[in-house]
Formats: C-alpha cells, structure tokens, sequence
C-alpha cells in the first residue's frame, strides 16, 4: 500500500465497518500511555536518546512476529509536509502535540487506520485504537494484544504502587484513556445536555468538542472519556464510561423521539433547509457546515432522508477541516477559499452519494 | 457576529477564558487572528493546557507545598534526571520514572486530588514484572508470619517458614538473573 492513502483518503477503513449504536456512537477510542525504563522522558530526554527511542521500537516492529498482522508504517514527523501532519491530526491519527513537537516524534500506522502507535509524544509511546461504533471492550482487548506483544521486547517503566508511570501525573496508573464520540442533535436541541454534561464531569468523565481540549462541540459532537487513570482496573474503567455511554444514546434516543411527537415539522423543516443549504450552496464556513451536516445526518437516522450513507457526517467533518481541504485543492487556502472549496466539495460528496445508492 | 478588533470582517475564532469563575469571550476573523501571530496561534493554546492547569494547583496548594518545604532540605532535585521539585510544578511534567520516588511525598496527595482519592494501582502489570510481583507479595506476607511465630516463641514452626522463605528468595533471585 503506497502511504499517500493515509493523508488522501478522508474515511479510514475502520469507519466502514458495521457497528452497534452507531446511529449515536461514531467511534471508540483507546489509548495506553507507556515509557521505557533507563531513558529520560519526552519532558528531558536529549535528541540522541529521541531518535534511539524511535530506533528501538522499530527494531521491536521489525523482528516481532505480529508485525504482519497490523502491516504498521513508520512515518517520521520530520520527514512529513506540513499539512500531511494537520491530515493525520484531522483523522484523530496523531495528536496535534506530536504534529507540532520537535522530539523527533513518529508513528506507526496500521493501513486500516484503526492502530497508530506514537512515538515520543508526551510519553515514549501512545498506543491508540480506534474502532467504530460502541465497541470499547473490543478496542481494549486489541490495545492489550498490542501492548503485550511489544512488552516482550521493551522494559516499561512500571511501579507496583502507582502502575505504568508516565510523563504526566494525570495518566498514571493504567495509562488508559478510553474515549467515545457521540452524536447528540436532539439532547442539544432540547437543552438538555447542559444539564447533562456537569453530571457527567460529577462521575469523573470529561465531556469535550470533537477536536479535544477547549475545543467547540462541531457538528453536535462530543468527546466522553474517562479523567481517572489510577486505582481502578482498566476493565472497570471501560464498563463506568460504557455504562454513562449507554445512558446518553437512551436520553438521546428519548429526546429524539419527544421531538418527533411535538415538533415533527419543525424537525422536518430543520433536517430538509439544511440539506438545502448543502446541497446548493456555494460559500459555507466550517461551523455552518458542520450544524447542516448534524442535522442531515439526524434526518438520515429518522429516515427522513434515503440514500444517503450514514458516514456522511463523519466523512464530511472530517473533510471539511483546513488540512483536508488544502490537500484536496492541491494547495495552500485563504479562509475565504476554503469556505468556496468546502461548499463544492459537499456538494459533489453528496451527488456522489446519491448516485451510487 | 462581527470581529472585535477590525469591526468589519465575521468573526471566525471564538476564544473563552475561564479565571476564577469569570468567563471572558473572544470573537476575532482569521485576518486579525493571523495579524496579531502568536496571541491566537495554536501553539500558544499551549496556555490552557491541562500541564499549565496542573502546575497552576500544585503551586496553589498549600497542603502540597508546605508538605514539600519540611522535606526539601532532604531532596532538593531527582538524581537520575535532575529534576526539581519547583520545575515540576511548573510544567507538570515529571523528567523520568525515578522522580515518582524522588517526589513520592509531595505527590500523594496530589495523585488523590487527581485521581478520585486513590493513590495506588489497581490494574494491569506487565506480564515480565507480573510472576515476580506475585513472589514478592508472598514473601512479605510470609515473612509476617515469621516474625509472630518468634514472638509467640513457636520456634519449630518459625525454622519451617524461614527455610520456605529462602527457598522462595532463592526462586525470585534466579528468575531476577534470567531477566538480566
């Protein structure tokens, strides 16, 4: 596979996968933060000990015999574009720390995008899962598998008391995060969710926008992940968040179907003027784009609208951004050519999708 | 809405600052945003994040801080990295594995804040470390044992158990010199 895919294709072959709750649950997420003992962390450590980090682990991925079964590539920071960094960032592939840091940073990247392992982020590795749908379990017994397979090569940096130790007090422990993205059209509309959010942060959950940290919820898109990484088991941690998940697409499901009884033609109305306004128009700014794209996709799953596939809202986000943008245009934008390019290119993306189904 | 520097262009970037408890929004276009450089970039975003957050509580914390300076005069910085306990609170970062123990003190309390009250791990352990994790447990429980039974005078039982403990001791030591 030639690795261009990994910057040109906006859907990773993961997301095609059938998944359970995937009309509310857009994807999961794991992630385990490790460090290898006898080299400084990231925080420190000098730039020769960056690049043997990257060498050993290399090493690890060359001789090991699992390396088939992911088929991982080796991409360098330092020797990626710009803006093929802000694509891997865009699809969640690599953090925007390992984008922007000078640590001599790289990744390994299965060719379905589900595993991207980074080196020399915060912490000497990053081992990420993504899987679609609700699936957190699953995505946990992969990032184990993985972490296994490279422990019996490595030694982590591990202390019975306080776990994995990583660079950060606030991943110590397990080094887990686990993650769900979820569509919320109807709790917003219904202003629920702002009652709903501090509940969750009460359950020491952290509730975020899309593109992490302070970050606006695009698209009525939210981040749910676990805050606490020390004193409970990885499984307890995954079974808290995926019970508050399951909660959310029940509230969610019930908000959903409140508004269809009271406001049926409103929610008509809403879902049919903002595939309006995609289908026809010529200028559209990012977080318009983005409220149109919830609201079709709501309209997808009330069956409002046929034919069109239910990734379109997660295709389109993600297409949508700067990065891809520029990397579909062939060139650098002003924002006001994005706003151009953006409205063509959903617009083509949604004839396309007509047309095939 | 409308920039709040030019007045004229949309505005695009939504900045909001949150300092004890009071909320300051930001509306700017891109152009002003890209003229005034690094006061919106993302890199300076830098500014808010949970490392920045972090240093901001141990700084403020007081139990912390007064817990740190009784013992300062013992460990000033980690030996293996160099790092202090003031450049910690800093940037809230940790140099190396050894700073968990150079810092053991000041950080338990925090690790609680942090982590729900808890301050030990209860998860996964690499499997390397596991088999030896697992002898050393019985070790200690063991060598428990071994000192009632000699305070109960019980001293036939106590020379079973010291025998049964080297026997173990030696068992970790051999598997110890595997792994080197």
């Amino acid at each position: 596979m030639s690795q261009d895919l990994f910057f040109s294709q906006p859907v990773s072959s993961w997301m095609r996968q059938e998944a359970s709750n995937s009309d509310i649950v857009l994807s999961s997420r794991i992630r385990l933060a490790r460090n290898l003992t006898h080299y400084l962390f990231p925080t420190l450590f000098s730039k020769e000990q960056a690049v043997e980090v990257v060498r050993v682990f290399e090493q690890v991925f060359q001789k090991s015999e699992n390396t088939n079964q992911w088929n991982l590539h080796l991409l360098k920071m330092n020797d990626l574009q710009p803006l093929q960094k802000q694509v891997l960032v865009e699809k969640h592939l690599i953090s925007p720390n390992l984008a922007e840091g000078d640590n001599d940073g790289a990744c390994f990247l299965s060719e379905k995008e589900d595993l991207s392992i980074m080196v020399n982020e915060e912490d000497h590795l990053r081992i990420q899962c993504l899987f679609p749908g609700l699936q957190l379990s699953e995505a946990l017994s992969t990032a184990n598998k993985v972490d296994n397979w490279i422990e019996k090569y490595v030694d982590y940096a591990f202390d019975e008391n306080r776990g994995y130790l990583t660079s950060c007090p606030t991943n110590v422990g397990t080094g887990l995060r686990a993650s769900v993205m979820m569509h919320l059209p109807a709790l917003v509309m219904t202003r629920q969710i702002h009652r709903i959010i501090p509940a969750i942060n009460q359950l020491g959950l952290v509730v975020r926008g899309i593109y992490g940290e302070g970050s606006e919820a695009l698209g009525n898109i939210f981040q749910i992940s676990n805050q606490m990484t020390l004193g409970k088991s990885e499984e307890d941690i995954v079974a808290d968040l995926n019970s508050v998940v399951q909660q959310l697409i029940t509230q969610e499901h019930s908000a959903r179907d409140a508004l269809f009884k009271t406001s049926r033609l409103e929610l008509e109305d809403r879902v049919y003027r903002s595939y309006g306004v995609l289908a026809n128009s010529r200028i559209i700014e990012s977080k318009e784009a983005s409220q149109c794209l919830s609201d079709v996709r709501l309209g997808i799953d009330l069956g409002y609208i046929k034919g069109l596939s239910q990734n379109i809202l997660n295709e389109l986000i993600i297409m949508t951004q700067p990065g891809f943008l520029q990397k579909y245009s062939g060139g650098p934008l002003k924002p006001q050519e994005r706003d151009i390019k953006r409205a063509t290119l959903i617009r083509e993306r949604l004839t396309i999708n007509k047309n095939i189904n | 809405m409308i920039c709040q520097q030019c007045e004229m262009r949309p505005a695009t970037l939504h900045f909001t600052k949150i300092i004890n408890g009071e909320k300051t929004e930001m509306h700017v276009c891109e152009q002003c945003a890209s003229e005034n450089g690094d006061t919106f970039s993302f890199s300076n975003q830098e500014g808010f994040s949970i490392n920045n957050l972090l240093a901001g509580l141990l700084n403020l914390d007081p139990a912390v801080t007064e817990n740190y300076k009784q013992q300062s005069q013992e460990v000033l910085s980690c030996p293996t990295c160099g790092m202090t306990y003031q450049k910690f609170a800093k940037i809230g970062r940790f140099g190396c594995a050894d700073c968990y123990k150079t810092f053991e003190r000041p950080l338990i309390p925090f690790l609680k804040r942090l982590h729900g009250g808890n301050y030990l791990h209860h998860g996964k352990i690499p499997a390397r470390i596991a088999s030896n994790l697992h002898l050393k447990k019985e070790l200690q429980a063991l060598r428990l044992n071994l000192k009632e039974y000699i305070e109960k005078e019980e001293f036939e039982k106590a020379a079973e158990l010291r025998d049964h403990i080297r026997l173990l001791e030696k068992k970790m030591n051999e598997s110890r010199e595997e792994e080197a």
